[in-house]
């Protein structure tokens, strides 16, 4: 028992900052969650990934400008995320162009013009490093932010979350009822963009796309319904920052990896064992038939 | 010969002379130094006769520096380069073997005492040490942090800048002399610093392993959150180790260097309940108009602030 307590415990007992980042990947995962289920299901996949790259040269930008600041970082990666975002979701409703293809060039824009910034600026701490700090370190100011971006996914989603489904899975009819589509299809994309930079001020640039998608990928496996997906993301993604620290502090592996890494255990579990169209259920589907 | 003729040749050959001394005084010695610390190095001991171009500027971290075209370009126009060397900048070989510069290449810690890291420090709170095998060269590279080594670096420069520019050998030799003697006298203004602090109390951690030639040089221990280089990620287990040790042994010497991210520190300090002493100079100098522009500048100023801080704990 009390060799239990030491293990799983203490470690956040004892130091404060093991308990910052497992509160940091509460709040990540509550609002990861949600966004990654949507963004599968929206077979976005991806997408996730192109804004995250997106976000570089604002939170470049905002450390040119007012050196380590959270807020100006913040705002800028916010700003350049959103930009892509609202650009790439203008081109694919006026143009013939689809969205996975629009979304490709401008977040390499974005990329390109943010690796210009780094070089410009002539210093080479690794700015990378410098922008984007490790879970290990996240202050109190960082984790109201986190817990804001939270909050704000949290009571958006409630407020669209009808339209949001209607509009996933049948555009045509929401056009005929009321014609919101295009401004859900906005306000979602905000959403991603959000929780990526939640997830960058806590995780780090490569990290962050990280517990917002391998979550949502795993749950695919043990759920039907949006919201209950949502919820197995919600767990998987909780479980792995929880198991990821736990691994980081005990082994003394780096946190970041820790976290995704376990996360991607869930995936292949996932993948082999889930409830739902999984690989045993597949096989087990298919002798039941046969014989 | 006419004598106006005899005229109009003197004057020509009084103004080819002229031209060409000229030209000698125009023509500076072009030298390109791979960081600030041995920027500020070359300056002072080729004075005038040298013009000096530093690849990694002020407060860079020339451990994860990437070369860019300006820099090749700078490479090929050089009269000498100066690197640091012990693996220092492992960039800098590939630079001058794409820029094609032909001349002579300096390494400034040639001949200076290299310290292995040992393996009380390999084992210690580093997380980086252990699961960063790759790190072939266990050579401490940061030997300009001890004084000793520093007159080493300005020797070798010197002898470097003579061989490029036999004609300067005089100044080249009294510019380094006369920095040899600040060094020395440095020297002995620590060593009284540090004198004032009892052994066992001469204990202080710093965000990153750079001061390794500090401590052997005066006698104080130094620990360390992130292994010997930037490059390696913190883990949990690595920073609760470092805060029970400042917990356990009272350390009031807690630290950041310039190159290196604050944030991590700054939680480090706030829970084990110490005030950060400031920013330590170790791979960098400051900005000219920053407490550390030159290499003797940054010396005093983290000398001075480590001193201060361990008198705290007394």
């Amino acid at each position: 028992m009390n060799y239990l307590y030491a293990f799983f415990l203490a470690p956040f007992q004892d130091f404060i900052f093991m308990r910052h980042a497992l509160v940091a990947c509460l709040a990540l995962a509550l609002g990861c969650g949600p966004v990654g289920v949507l963004l599968v299901l929206r077979r976005m996949s991806l997408v996730g990934d192109a804004l995250s790259h997106a976000v570089l040269p604002g939170a470049a930008l905002g450390f040119l400008v007012s050196g380590l600041s959270l807020y100006a970082m913040t705002l800028g990666g916010m700003a350049a995320g959103l930009a892509v975002a609202l650009l790439a979701g203008a081109v694919t409703r006026l143009t013939l162009l689809r969205e996975d293809a629009s979304f490709a060039a401008l977040y390499l824009i974005s990329l390109a013009s943010g690796v210009l910034i780094v070089s410009l600026r002539g210093s080479n701490i690794d700015l990378i490093h410098v922008l984007f700090g490790t879970i290990l370190a996240v202050d109190d100011a960082a984790l109201i932010l986190v817990a804001a971006i939270t909050t704000v996914t949290f009571l958006s989603l409630a407020i669209i979350y009808r339209p949001l489904i209607v509009e996933c899975f049948d555009p045509g009819f929401l056009r005929c009822v009321g014609g919101w589509g295009p401004a859900m299809h906005f306000i979602f994309l905000v959403l991603v963009v959000l929780n990526l930079v939640a997830g960058f001020r806590a995780l780090g640039t490569l990290m962050a796309v990280g517990l917002m998608m391998v979550p949502a990928a795993a749950a695919r496996f043990w759920a039907r319904q949006v919201w209950s997906m949502a919820l197995a993301a919600v767990v998987i993604a909780l479980l792995s920052g929880y198991a990821g620290l736990l691994l980081s502090f005990h082994v003394n592996l780096p946190s970041g990896p820790a976290i995704i890494l376990t996360a991607g255990v869930c995936y292949f579990f996932s993948v082999i064992f889930g409830t739902h169209a999984s690989i045993y259920r597949r096989r087990r589907v298919a002798l039941h038939l046969g014989g | 010969m006419p004598v106006i003729a005899r005229i109009f040749l003197l004057f020509l050959a009084l103004g080819l002379a002229n031209g060409i001394t000229e030209a000698r005084a125009e023509k500076k010695v072009k030298v390109v130094a791979s960081f600030s610390i041995l920027g500020d190095m070359v300056k002072n001991v080729g004075g005038h006769r040298v013009e000096v171009i530093t690849l990694v500027g002020p407060n860079g971290d020339a451990h994860v520096y990437e070369p860019t075209p300006a820099d090749a370009k700078a490479l090929s126009a050089a009269d000498l380069v100066v690197i640091n060397g012990l693996g220092f900048e492992g960039w800098m070989e590939r630079l001058i073997r794409t820029s094609g510069y032909q001349g002579p290449v300096v390494v400034a810690s040639q001949g200076s005492k290299p310290r292995g890291m040992t393996e009380e420090e390999e084992a210690a709170p580093g997380p980086g040490a252990k699961h960063e095998p790759k790190h072939e060269h266990k050579i401490d590279p940061h030997a300009w942090q001890d004084l000793g080594n520093g007159r080493v670096y300005a020797e070798n420069i010197a002898k470097a800048l003579i061989s490029v520019d036999p004609q300067g050998a005089p100044t080249y030799q009294a510019n380094a002399d006369a920095y040899k003697a600040k060094l020395d006298e440095l020297d002995r203004w620590v060593k009284t610093e540090f004198s004032s602090i009892p052994k066992e109390k001469r204990r202080m951690i710093t965000s990153h392993d750079a001061l390794g030639y500090l401590g052997a040089a005066y006698g104080i221990t130094i620990l360390s959150p992130m292994g010997v280089s930037t490059e390696s990620e913190p883990s949990a287990g690595g920073i609760a180790r470092l805060i029970k040790q400042i917990r356990k042994e009272r350390i009031t010497a807690v630290f950041i260097e310039n190159v290196t991210d604050p944030r991590l520190m700054e939680q480090v300090a706030k829970e084990s309940g110490i005030i950060l002493r400031g920013e330590l100079y170790s791979d960098a100098l400051s900005k000219p108009e920053g407490p550390a522009a030159t290499y003797l500048d940054m010396f005093k100023n983290n000398v001075t602030k480590i001193v201060a801080a361990m008198r705290q704990g007394l």
